[in-house]
Formats: C-alpha cells, structure tokens, sequence
C-alpha cells in the first residue's frame, strides 16, 4: 500500500464521516421529547459522535484492505461452506431436530419460560414453512401473508365462540376459510408481476386488519375476542375441577394437576401441525404442481409456452400456503385465549419474510435455522425489542447484498431429468 | 355544496402532499425498476428533520417567512442525505440481482429507518402547535362556511413552485436529459460518457428532498407525527404513483391529486373508518384491471 493510497482513504473516510454526521447529527444527536406544553431538545452529542467516529473507523478499515472483495468472497467462501455441511448432514440434521424437540419439554432444564419461547419458535417455523411454499418455491413475494394468519385465527375463535365447536373441527375449518381466502385474492392479483403482487399482498393484508379493527359487530373491533375455547386433549379438558359429568386430563391418566400438562400438550400440538407443513412440502415438491412452482420461480415465460398455466399453478401455492397460515393462526388464538387486531400488523408479516429470506428461500432447514435464531436468541434481549428490529432489518439488506439468495441457498431443482449432473 | 368545495380543497392539499412523494417512487421506477418500498420512511424522517428545525428556530424568534424558508433548506438537505446513503447501501450492490432483490433490501432498510427513529427520538406521537394559522372564508350567508386556510395555499402554492422547478430540471438541463437516457438504456447510456451511478445517485436526492418537502408539509398541516407515518404516507404514494402511471412524472402529480382526492371524499361521505381501505382498494383494483396507469407506457415482457 502507498502512501498516496492511505492518503485517498483517510480523505474518504472523513467524507463517510461528514455524511455519517449529517445523518445521525439531527435524527439521533437532537431528541425531542413532550415537557408539559410543547416540545423541546434535549442534545446527545455524545452518541452521535461515537457513532459518526465508528463510522469513520470501519470506513478507513475497509478501505485498508482495499476490501470490498475480499469481504465478499470471504463471506460466500464461508457461507457456501456452511450450506455444502448442512447439505450432507441435512437428514442428519433434521432427525437430530426432531428427537431434540420431542424430548424437549421432558429436559431438566426446561421450564415454563423455555416451553413458551419454544412454542413460538415453532409458530413461527409453521409460518416460515408455510410461506416457504408461496416465496420459496412458487417464487411469490408475500408480503400481506399476515392475513391468513389473522383469517385463521379469527374463523376459529369466532367458530369456537359462537357455536361451541371443539378444536378438532374449527381448525380444518379455519384452515379451509384462510385458504378461500387465498384464492379470494390470489385470482385477480396472480397475474401481476412480481413486485406489483408484493405490494398488493401487503395492501390486502392491512385491509383485513382495517376490517378486524372497525367490523364491531362481529370482531369486537380493537378490543379483540376473549374467552376463546382452550384445546382437549381428545375430549378430556386440561382442567383442575372439570364440570359435572366430565373427566379432566390429569384425572384420566390418575396425574397430579399441572399447568404444564396443557402447555406441554400445546407444544406437541404445534410441532406435529409443523411437521405436517413440512412433510406436506416435502413430498409436493417431487409432484407435478410442485415442480410446476419451481419452474415458474425459474422462469415464467419458458414454463408458459411449454403449456404450464401460471395463474392457476400459483394459486394453488397461494391456497396452500394461505391454508397452512390458517392452520397456525387457529393454532395461535387457542393458545392465546385472545386475539386481536394488534397482533397482525404488518410487522409480523415482515418478521415471516425475514425467516424465510434469511434462511433461504425455499429451503426448509434455512427456516428452522432462521426462527430459532430470530426469534429465540432476540427473545432473550427482550428489553432490546426496538434494537431488534434494527438488526432484523439490517440483517435484510446485507443478506441481499451478500448473499442474495439466503443462508442455505437451495435453488436446485427437486428433481432432475437425468439425475444430478457432476 | 358548501361541503363539496370545502372536500375539494382538503383533497387538493393532501393530493399535493402524496403527489410530492410519489415522485419519488416513480423516478426511481423508472430509472432502476425498483419499488423503493423505504421511500415512505425517507419522508418520515424529512417529517422529523423539520419538526426539530421548526423547534430550533422557534426559539430564535425569526420572522415566520424565514423560518418556512430555513426549514425548506434544512429537511431538504438533510433527507437528501439519507436517500442517497440509502441508495449506495442497500441498493447499489444489487443491480443485476434477482428481481425481487431490491424489494426485500428496502423491506430491510424501511424496518430500519422506522426503529431507528423510534429508539433515537421516542415512539410517542410528537405534537407541535401550528405555525401558521387563519384562512379565508367562503359562502359565509350559508350554513356551511368554506374555509380555505393559509396553510393550505402555502402548500399548493408551494407545490407548484417546486413542480415546475422540478420539470424544468427533467425537461430542459443536462442532467434532466442524462436521467431520462438512463431509463432508457443505462448500457447505452454509459457507453456515451454519461456517469450513470452519479446520476441514479442525483435521482435519489432529487426524490429525497421532495419527499422531505412532503414531510414538511405534513407536520405543518397535521401537527402530529411520529415513527410510523411513513408506512401509510408511502403506501399511498406508491398507488399515486401507479395511478398515474409509473414512470411518468406529471403521472405521478396527477395521481397523487386524485388519490388526496378520492381519500378525502370517501371521508367526507362514505366512512371515516374505512378512508384508508379505500386508498389501499384503488391499489389493488388499478393494478389488477390498469397496470399502466393514466400515463404510463404498457410494460412488454421480453424474454
């Protein structure tokens, strides 16, 4: 390195550093905050410079090892390695998962807190893989797939309150409403190209919410359902005194009452609707409509002129990951015992296209990686939550820009003509 | 009657508002073909970037007119900043990706924005009182007294000006002429000495500042704002910017005036509830049956 060079980087670097300083300088550096009537300005120069000074650092560091490619090699270099491992171990892997996880609730360590943020993970893997079929093999960016969690979620819980319907049936139901749902709006809006469908997704996503907030009569509005039906296990109620005429689970099976038998319940509940999602995806894919999806995510116009109809092959992703975004919602409002419009917005559909981006789109252990590593290690900084949300984001850009096609890129088509070629 | 005018007028300063921001939008479409989705929090924070300059020169007592003009300078700078930081982070590494690409970094660089600027400056709605105030009144022997605020001049007025700066800029300079030749062909463009990241790079200061504009515009005539505006304010904007027909720059004018329009009636007589269902409504059923827009070019698939 000559020095002229070092010259024309520190140059650059304090030019990183007046723009770092006319960023943060007003939005971070003058916080207004409400003091009786009005407004005022409290100042934290201190954060800013610390911040515009990182920013000149990593610049000049960059700049050092003149390093933009390197970086990028580097960073491929060591994510391709990661996704050839879990390549090979991917059986392993996922026998592995799935023994941990059924085990799971029995480990000594575990608790109530574990239990919860493991049923949420596994909410979310449900969606990630639900998703996973409409963004990572049909290739559709869904960015409203918040809705069919919602419509899921409120089929069951106003099936379950009105007509006193036990779990087992409102959930295909529910299931089978967020699917209609899907096709409702997958028939106008398919056609559209990709970006276009991004956005109309996400507007229809905000209007079921909208719907969700102002139908008084039958959502009760912001105030949200209560008193949603907790699942049986097959009929026998997770209840202390169960009512006359009843046997309750721990009575049945002659156990001590215990909250954690319900949660535990909950737990397998989730994993097996999870795992179906998955099995489901798994064997669609070596069918025609599932290579069909693959197809059309390669290339639309070679797959309509060989006879493959577009609309009709994503709809049928649509429905079906629609249906699995029901099946999850149903899921959430009889663990809940509550729903309302607030926990649909559109940051949670964000939050299922992180996992499934971050991941890799289409690859189903991408997403499992993705939940526990989104969800569960930023479930432990909760205090952290809006710094999260930073992260998330940022986590977004620069998986784009590395390494655009996720973590566990898996793109190869399921299956090949001649087998795979060396 | 009386209300049918009054309607009109509120419509016509919200649809200046969304037009400013759609311009945005449909610049960068038409240049880079991208939905730049974090353009909506670009706004937001011109909206912040104002509302801390309008504290800072309210202390000073300077004349109203001066502070207006101040602040102009001030949002428009600063937010042009982000835009273009935006741009070279987020965006610029990914020409030549996949097409949904692009999409989901601005996903990315929206959450961003909107949480840093709920950690830096809170997540409570920040009011300010109104700088401007009084108006003129029409029709007053009726029972519905019209009132056309000064604000709400300042702003159309505003708008124009702006406007017609602005196509003087794409239709007339240098750099109007290079910017349309690179959405035209940016290969072709470049093989004729024209620096096309510098000019993709203007592009995006040029929509910045006017969203900034917008946000602007937006504290004075609401008074309120905080973190999140952004996302409804953009979303609206982007279906402007369809309506007119992406691309096309009086397009986006236009459909931002029939969008304040189109919201501010279904207010006025339909639902208050539902206003911004309507908005999101006419997305959907302008991009199903009218992917073109007013005046845009149809879109021909190549392969």
């Amino acid at each position: 390195m000559e020095k002229k060079d070092i010259i024309q980087s520190f140059k650059d670097s304090l030019f990183t550093g007046l723009i770092a300083l006319a960023l943060f300088g007003p939005i971070v550096g003058l916080r207004t905050a409400s003091k009786g009537e009005g407004l005022f300005i409290t100042p934290q120069w201190g954060v800013v410079f610390l911040l515009v000074g990182l920013c000149i650092l990593g610049r000049f560091l960059i700049n050092l090892n003149s390093a933009r490619k390197t970086e990028i090699t580097f960073i491929s270099k060591f994510t391709s390695k990661f996704s050839a491992i879990t390549e090979d171990k991917a059986k392993h892997f996922a026998i592995t998962a799935i023994l941990f996880a059924v085990v799971f609730p029995f480990l000594p360590f575990t608790d109530r807190y574990f239990m919860d943020v493991a049923i949420m993970i596994l909410t979310y893997i449900m969606l990630g893989w639900g998703l996973n079929i409409v963004v990572g093999l049909a290739g559709l960016l869904d960015l409203g797939y918040v809705a069919f969690y919602a419509v899921g979620a409120y089929s069951y819980a106003l099936i379950a309150t009105t007509f006193g319907w036990s779990f087992w049936i409102c959930l295909p139901l529910a299931g089978v409403f967020a699917a209609f749902f899907g096709i409702l709006l997958g028939f106008p809006v398919l056609r559209l190209r990709g970006d276009y469908l991004a956005i109309v997704t996400l507007g229809f996503g905000e209007i079921i919410r909208i719907i969700l907030i102002n139908w008084y009569e039958v959502t009760n509005g912001p105030d949200g359902i209560t008193g949603i039906p907790r699942p049986s296990f097959f009929g026998l109620p997770f209840k202390r005194s169960p009512d006359e005429g009843e046997t309750s689970f721990h009575l049945f099976f002659n156990l001590e009452y215990s909250t954690m038998h319900r949660i535990i319940f909950l737990y397998y509940l989730i994993l097996v609707l999870a795992l179906i999602t998955n099995y489901f995806t798994l064997k669609i894919r070596k069918l025609p409509v599932g290579r069909a999806w693959e197809a059309l995510r390669e290339d639309e116009i070679a797959c309509k002129s060989l006879g493959v109809n577009p609309t009709n092959t994503k709809l049928t992703a649509f429905a079906i990951g629609a249906m699995f975004g029901g099946f999850a919602g149903s899921f959430f409002a009889t663990r809940q015992a509550f729903i309302s419009p607030e926990s649909f917005t559109f940051i949670e559909s964000a939050i299922i296209v992180a996992i499934v981006v971050l991941g890799g789109m289409g690859s189903q252990t991408g997403v499992v990686l993705a939940s526990i590593f989104l969800i569960g290690i930023t479930e432990m900084f909760r205090d952290l939550e809006q710094y999260r949300m930073i992260a998330f984001g940022g986590a977004m850009v620069l998986i784009m820009v590395f390494k655009p096609k996720g973590i566990l890129a898996n793109r190869k088509p399921t299956i090949l003509m001649h087998g795979e070629k060396k | 009657m009386e209300y049918f005018i009054q309607q009109l007028v509120n419509g016509i300063t919200l649809g200046s508002i969304y037009g400013l921001i759609a311009i945005g939008y449909t610049m960068v479409y038409g240049i880079i073909g991208m939905i730049n989705f974090a353009h909506g929090d670009i706004f937001m924070i011109g909206a912040f970037v104002a509302l801390i300059s309008f504290i800072i020169f309210g202390l000073t007592g300077v004349a109203l007119p001066i502070i207006l003009l101040l602040v102009l300078l001030i949002a428009m700078l600063f937010t042009a900043c982000y835009g273009w930081t935006v741009e070279k982070l987020a965006y610029k590494p990914l020409r030549g990706s996949f097409r949904l690409a692009p999409l989901i970094s601005a996903l990315g660089m929206s959450i961003v924005l909107q949480n840093y600027v709920q950690v830096s400056q809170g997540a409570r709605v920040k009011p300010m009182q109104p700088l401007i105030t009084g108006g003129l009144e029409f029709f007053k022997n009726s029972d519905f007294i019209v009132t056309i605020s000064y604000l709400q001049i300042f702003i159309v007025i505003l708008t124009i000006i702006l406007m017609s700066i602005f196509t003087y800029l794409i239709t007339k300079t240098d750099l109007g002429r290079a910017q349309r030749a690179c959405e035209q062909d940016r290969t072709m463009t470049a093989l004729l000495g024209i620096n096309v990241d510098r000019t993709i790079s203007i592009t995006f200061i040029i929509g910045s500042s006017l969203a900034s504009v917008a946000g602007m515009m937006f504290v004075l005539y609401y008074g309120v704002i905080d973190f999140y505006i952004g996302f409804l304010a953009g979303i609206k904007a982007f279906t402007a910017a369809v309506l007119g027909g992406i691309g096309s720059l009086p397009g986006a004018m236009l459909g931002g005036l029939l969008i304040g329009l189109i919201e501010t009636f279904w207010a006025g007589y339909v639902s208050l509830e539902y206003k911004d269902v309507a908005a999101f409504s006419v997305l959907i059923i302008v991009l199903i049956f009218f992917p073109t827009g007013f005046l845009g070019k149809p879109d021909i698939e190549k392969v």
